[in-house]
């Protein structure tokens, strides 16, 4: 026996009406029902940051969120950052300096990213490590993905500047 | 693995979320933040049969102050308390504290009374709140109890909440003028659980300490006061060879509990220290303001 959920959502500006059982995870209703396998899970206890996603613009656990307390919330994953089918500039920047190896990090990498560079357009390198400590990376080290996320600020600056 | 089966209830207000708690008892589990308890659910550690999630209750979610106390409702966001001008005004301790709460995804959703609630031995919040006389409001469906954080923790994940009562607010005294406080806390990993944390406030009048309180976590099954740490301090003047003398009273009872982070012995050396530069931390901050 278990309790069925109505869930509607917008996820990257589609909207989604679902039944789902009251105890899936948000990670669970993102990749298993919406087919939106992007965001990945990885310790499904909070500890690893794999599967940030943005809640009403804001990072958060999707492995922690039950997909029915996202009812009524504007999702973002990072199937979201590429909409118009070309690359996020934060995209653009892990492809270019090697801000990933294994990938497995990089989904919630770009939208805590995003959402640090919402925050502060022009952040230092200091504030970007201390920043991403909630999303564990096993391979790089962590140092080109703080250069990838300077390199994405710097472009983005300048795309907000000549646009 | 995933959560054993639960059956969910969203209440759109406190006065449905009690009467349901009245009705379901220990069967139900109250879901503030989650950060805590789903893990814990995901483990099958905790196998509610209900879950009340209080995170559409709109009137849970505040900060004011009030008689003295800054006043924060159930559902406020550590993160919201983080950057409010007014805890910064009235509790900076409150504020560091909380910076040292898991990293930004956490603090986006946890919330300061379920720290409380939860009552992890090593978190930091209930530490800052037992050094600072904090109070917490206890709702049932048909009474309210005001609960002071010494009374509260129990033990390791224990506390004096009844089973039909939800907490509604948390409630900090305002400490005056010339109080300088600090949290200071060794941690394996940045923004992991501490091994040890230290809460320390301090009060000087006319360069004399009139009032402190000190706390600890990681130390016990519960937060804990170091009362001894306390009457060292209190009457005397801030002094080097003071703050070493508090570091190592504030240990003298503890029996602290080993764990794979670090011995029971570990612990109370780390204390002592912790304590000091705590302590010296906190004169400095009394010395410029608050």
């Amino acid at each position: 026996m278990s309790d069925q959920v109505h869930v509607g959502v917008r996820v990257n500006a589609r909207v989604y009406q679902a039944e789902v059982d009251a105890r899936m995870a948000l990670v669970d209703f993102l990749r298993d029902h919406l087919g939106l396998t992007g965001t990945n899970m990885g310790c499904e206890q909070g500890v690893c940051g794999a599967c940030t996603v943005l809640v009403d613009g804001i990072s958060v656990l999707s492995c922690l969120m039950l997909a029915v307390q996202a009812d009524g919330a504007e999702v973002m994953t990072v199937e979201g950052l590429a909409l118009d089918g070309g690359l996020h500039p934060l995209q653009e920047a892990f492809w270019e300096k090697q801000g990933l190896q294994c990938g497995f990090c990089t989904p919630g990498m770009l939208l805590r990213g995003y959402e640090i560079l919402v925050e502060n357009p022009d952040p230092t390198a200091t504030e970007v490590r201390e920043k991403i400590a909630g999303n564990l990376c096993r391979c790089t080290g962590y140092q080109f993905i703080i250069e990838s996320i300077l390199e994405a600020a710097s472009r983005m600056r300048a795309e907000a500047t000549s646009g | 693995m995933k959560s054993a089966p639960f059956t969910y209830h969203a209440p759109r207000t406190l006065g449905e979320a009690l009467v349901l708690k009245r009705e379901l008892g220990d069967q139900a589990r109250v879901l503030a933040g989650g950060q805590s308890l789903m893990p814990l659910m995901h483990l099958r550690l905790a196998t509610p049969a209900h879950l009340i999630d209080i995170n559409r209750i709109d009137e849970l979610n505040y900060i004011r102050t009030a008689d003295g106390h800054l006043v924060i409702g159930a559902l406020t966001r550590q993160m919201e308390a983080m950057s409010s001008v007014v805890v910064a005004e009235k509790s900076p301790l409150l504020k560091e504290t909380i910076g040292l709460v898991g990293h930004a995804q956490i603090r986006h959703r946890g919330t300061i009374a379920g720290s409380v609630a939860h009552a992890d031995p090593s978190a930091e919040i209930p530490a800052t709140l037992l050094a600072m006389g904090g109070e917490l409001v206890a709702r049932s469906a048909s009474d309210e109890r005001l609960v002071g954080a010494a009374d509260f923790f129990l033990g390791p994940f224990t506390t004096a909440l009844s089973e039909d009562e939800i907490i509604t607010e948390v409630r900090v005294p305002v400490w005056p003028e010339g109080t300088g406080s600090a949290f200071l806390e060794l941690s394996r990993i940045y923004h992991g659980f501490p091994v040890v944390g230290v809460a320390a406030l301090v009060h000087l009048s006319d360069g004399r300490i009139d009032r402190a309180a000190v706390a600890l976590c990681g130390m016990s099954g519960t937060a804990i006061r170091a009362p001894g740490a306390e009457q060292v301090l209190v009457g005397s003047e801030p002094t080097v060879d003071l703050v070493a003398e508090a570091g190592k009273a504030a240990v003298a009872g503890f029996d602290p509990p080993g764990d794979v982070h670090g011995s029971g012995e570990y612990r109370r050396k780390v204390g002592r220290a912790y304590v000091r530069r705590t302590l010296q931390a906190a004169f400095d901050r009394a010395g410029g303001g608050r």
